[in-house]
């Protein structure tokens, strides 16, 4: 978490907050720490309080219904069920809890031993877990039952055993994420050592992870004692609730009370475990989303860190103000804009937040494309150049929305003043056929189950209704067009079994495949190496000047947009800074932070290009 | 491929050594009064020295599990020590209920639950916040319970079907329907939320991933990267569910069986337990372990037939 509190300082925004008050806000997580502080308190005072031994029996008031004496009735030997089901209570909540303390004492050493030490221990402990997880509870349990005996606790005890890898691999995973988390902030760490630092780490990662599993795993092995109980394989001298259970299925007909009181508690005890678990598992999420999304920008951004702002509109207010959309009946575009092949007017994306805002990433951004153009649109990560990039596409995420402005493609509005969404409908004829799009990361944007053949092909039998013979012999040949040596073997290959650079080199393929009118490039170059990255424009420049297209190219790089470029948009915070011909801005710049980013090229040196390919080229490794 | 292949069984048949293994040293090193238990209290010391002698248990225990494991090898389990019937006889009488029984709940599992978690994933809205609720309370629900309600309600007050199986091996096919329906019923709606729910958060991560979207900007439609690209990336995930479900419905089976009195090697298992069978308890242990093998072998050679990855991994 250290990357949370150190963003947190520099926007002065809330860092996480408290877990626990999240929890406790959840009216079902309030109700299931009640319920569970109840059954704790009757758990350790039940014997006190129960009106008879659990096993005193009074045949003369075999199967009662419920008096003064006996409140809940007696069973069939005339045991009092009151006491039989509070002696139970002890029996089950202790017995669980056993069971969970034992898992916990096994998978959180191992875990922590085999996260930080990793090697053979690693591989060992995790064949074990593997092992100990592909076994049937039961069944193990009922040989431990044939060789050990009755007794709940020491069936409790092995499942605890059988139960730990649970723990292990939490805690494994999470001591392995903050090690790799203390690599690259080691140079910052100075004085305290790793050990501590990873006790201290994993302590507050772990912690609500491990409550989250000790509520299940208390709730599973109640659930499956009280089996074993039902069946008759408990200790015969011990009140259970499974007994009981047993007890009432057998005089059902006789006295269809009985196997009420049992069941209740049962329900009730793993129902508010399982609630439990749920509440704090959103409670957790919740505080999650929050720092996860500040964490990415923060990576991302590097150097130059800003923070978006977060504005408060009123609720829909603005949405409604706009003016609403009529039938499908499209509107028309402004007279005398027709001939743009896209025009962006006004554009404002946001999403909305759990507290009823919307975080605003793209603000009233404006722009046009002409045919066998390349408009340039520089800014830092988190700038909204791509988000303005996917709402040409009609590829927002989900939960995106268009708070303003309209976008129109070729004459026609893909997105109409005045709406929310990109009407799917409108852009998925366009998709692939006239606007196609270059991601940035080669590896995670190809499919790894599918040939880079099938992955070329798909669209152009799809897009244009080509045969499979046909489509075939034009993948190789676009292969072949984007530099690739030998297509043919290529075009069978798996993703995996390429580089880098030839991965981009047939996303590149893939986009032109279709002969579009418009390509949208998201830093095609960022994730390459340099000299990779020369060539990949030299191929652009080329397709560019032969099939004539124009082109939205986002990038961080002025170096890229000097290459390429006619026009240049320079974007900061969601807001368009300074636009206009690239030769104009390059020789003069007016914005202090086009200077910025000019000087950072101009020297020659591109800092945040390095930093963030060692980092991505690693991710798309691990990926 | 092969070596794959090979790899997955060795690893199989280093686990069924270990357990069987830890099985039998569990069972025998505290066995010392098993002669006693099996003659009862008024036999004599002569008699239960002549019985132990008998049973073999006056060897050492390593020597022991080495015969046990070389007859199992050939097929053979002992003899039960109460019924003197062969344990794998009893067992392959009882094995085909039992995997009737769990593999109709796995493969109602899996369609069920694919088809919900995939709704509850592409539309979200009402299937999703139901799933959600029926999840909790599918959890908070043992299956034992769930199964008492439903012998309650169906079998016994409105007796649409027998609250104690009528299956024999050669009982016409609508008693094994009769028989059958309530407990597939309580094994299936135990398993089914939860593996839904995991199948829904695997299809989630499947749209998040940067190759769908660049697959949508290529043109193609949502069925098809649906059921080809979705689904394919999730199976491995979902695979693995469905795998740990049918291992936890192996265990669910001894409860309903007992239940519902199917004779399946889940209710042999209790039966022997109660009496302290050892051998029949430990042919169930081993057979258990067998299938459980088989299982995860067939999913890690589908996971490798559908995720080229895996196969060089």
């Amino acid at each position: 978490m250290t990357s949370a509190t150190r963003s947190a300082g520099q926007t002065g925004e809330v860092v996480r907050p408290n877990t626990l008050r999240r929890l406790l806000r959840n009216p079902l997580g309030l109700i299931s720490i009640i319920v569970l502080g109840v059954l704790l308190i009757l758990a350790i005072i039940g014997p006190w309080i129960a009106p008879y031994s659990q096993t005193h029996a009074d045949i003369a008031a075999s199967l009662a219904g419920p008096s003064a004496d006996h409140l809940l009735g007696t069973d069939s030997p005339g045991r009092d069920v009151l006491s039989r089901l509070l002696f139970g209570t002890q029996l089950t909540i202790f017995s669980g809890l056993l069971c969970a303390a034992v898992a916990i004492a096994i998978g959180l050493p191992s875990g922590l031993l085999a996260g930080y030490y990793g090697g053979w221990f690693d591989s060992v402990a995790g064949w074990a877990g593997n092992m100990l997880m592909s076994l049937p509870g039961i069944v193990v349990l009922l040989a431990v039952r044939a060789a050990l005996g009755p007794s709940v606790w020491i069936s409790m005890i092995i499942f605890g055993v059988l139960l730990s890898p649970g723990y292990f691999r939490l805690t494994r995973t999470a001591v392995q994420s903050v090690r790799n988390e203390l690599y690259v902030d080691a140079a910052r760490v100075a004085g305290l050592s790793d050990g501590r630092i990873i006790a201290r780490h994993i302590f507050s990662v772990v912690r609500a992870p491990i409550i989250i599993q000790t509520a299940i795993v208390t709730g599973v092995a109640i659930s499956i004692q009280a089996g074993l109980q039902f069946l008759g394989l408990g200790d015969p001298g011990e009140a259970s609730w499974g007994a009981m259970v047993n007890e009432g299925f057998k005089n059902i007909y006789v006295a269809p009370g009985l196997i009420v009181p049992p069941i209740v508690m049962i329900g009730l005890t793993i129902g508010a475990l399982v609630l439990l678990a749920n509440a704090l598992r959103d409670a957790l999420e919740d505080g999650q989303k929050v720092s996860r999304k500040r964490r990415l920008t923060d990576i991302a951004t590097g150097a130059v860190t800003m923070a978006m702002p977060v504005v408060k509109t009123g609720g829909s207010a603005e949405r409604t103000a706009a003016p609403a959309r009529g039938k499908r009946a499209a509107a028309t575009v402004e007279a005398g804009t027709e001939h743009h092949l896209v025009k962006v007017t006004g554009l404002g994306v946001g999403y909305p937040q759990a507290d009823g805002s919307t975080k605003h990433v793209v603000d009233d951004v404006s722009f046009h494309v002409d045919r066998g153009e390349v408009l340039g649109i520089v800014g830092e990560s988190g700038s909204g150049k791509s988000q303005t990039a996917f709402s040409i596409l009609g590829l927002l995420p989900d939960n995106a929305e268009i708070i303003a402005g309209s976008i129109q493609f070729d004459g026609k509005y893909t997105v109409e003043p005045g709406d929310t969404k990109v009407d799917q409908a409108r852009v998925r004829p366009l998709r692939g056929k006239r606007i196609a799009y270059i991601p940035q990361e080669p590896m995670s944007n190809l499919d790894p189950n599918f040939t880079i053949g099938h992955q070329l092909a798909r669209p152009l039998r799809v897009v244009m209704g080509m045969s499979k013979a046909a489509a075939k012999a034009r993948a190789i040949e676009l292969l072949g067009l984007v530099g690739i040596v030998d297509p043919a073997r290529t075009y069978d290959l798996h993703p995996h079994e390429i580089s880098g650079g030839m991965a981009q080199r047939v996303l590149i393929a893939g986009a032109i495949s279709c002969e579009p009118d418009l390509i949208i490039a998201d830093e095609p170059t960022t994730a390459l190496d340099v000299t990779v990255q020369a060539e990949v424009l030299d191929l652009l420049r080329g397709l560019q000047k032969r099939i004539g297209m124009g082109i939205v190219l986002v990038t961080h790089n002025f170096g890229v947009v000097a290459d390429l470029a006619d026009r240049v948009l320079v974007m900061q915070a969601g807001h368009v800074v300074e636009s206009g011909d690239v030769r104009q801005i390059l020789r003069d710049p007016q914005n202090p932070y086009t200077r910025i980013l000019l000087s950072a090229m101009l020297e020659g040196k591109e800092p945040m290009t390095m930093l963030t390919e060692v980092g991505r080229e690693r991710a798309g490794a691990r990926a | 491929m092969l070596s794959f292949t090979l790899r997955r069984l060795g690893a199989g048949a280093l686990l069924l050594v270990v357990i069987s293994a830890l099985a039998y040293v569990l069972m025998f090193a505290s066995g010392t009064n098993i002669a006693r238990n099996i003659l009862g209290e008024t036999a004599t010391e002569d008699q239960v020295a002549l019985k132990q002698q008998q049973l073999g248990l006056d060897q050492p225990l390593w020597q022991r599990y080495l015969g046990w494991a070389g007859s199992a090898l050939t097929g053979s389990l002992g003899r039960s020590w109460f019924g003197s019937e062969p344990v794998a006889q009893t067992i392959a009488t009882r094995l085909p209920v039992t995997l009737t029984l769990v593999l109709t709940a796995i493969v109602l599992t899996a369609i069920i639950a694919l088809a919900l978690g995939v709704l509850a994933a592409t539309k979200r809205g009402w299937v999703d916040k139901l799933l959600q609720v029926s999840v909790v309370v599918g959890d908070a629900i043992p299956g034992f319970v769930l199964a008492i309600i439903l012998a309650f309600v169906f079998a016994i007050q409105f007796k649409l079907f027998p609250a104690v199986s009528t299956i024999t091996p050669n009982a016409p096919a609508s008693a094994w329907l009769l028989s059958l329906t309530l407990p597939v019923l309580a094994i299936v709606i135990n398993a089914v939320t939860s593996s839904a729910q995991q199948i829904r958060s695997a299809v989630i991560r499947q749209y998040e991933r940067d190759s769908i979207r660049t697959l949508r900007s290529r043109g193609l439609g949502e069925g098809e990267i649906l059921f080809k690209h979705v689904l394919r990336g999730a199976s491995p995930a979902g695979l693995t569910v469905l795998s740990l479900q049918f291992i936890g419905m192996l265990g669910g089976a001894v409860i309903i069986e007992k239940l519902f009195a199917i004779p399946g090697i889940g209710n042999l298992a209790v039966t022997a337990t109660q009496l302290g069978d050892v051998p029949v308890v430990m042919g169930v242990v081993l057979y258990t372990v067998v299938i459980v093998v088989i299982v995860n072998l067939l999913v890690d050679l589908l996971n490798g037939w559908l995720n080229p990855k895996v196969r060089v991994a």
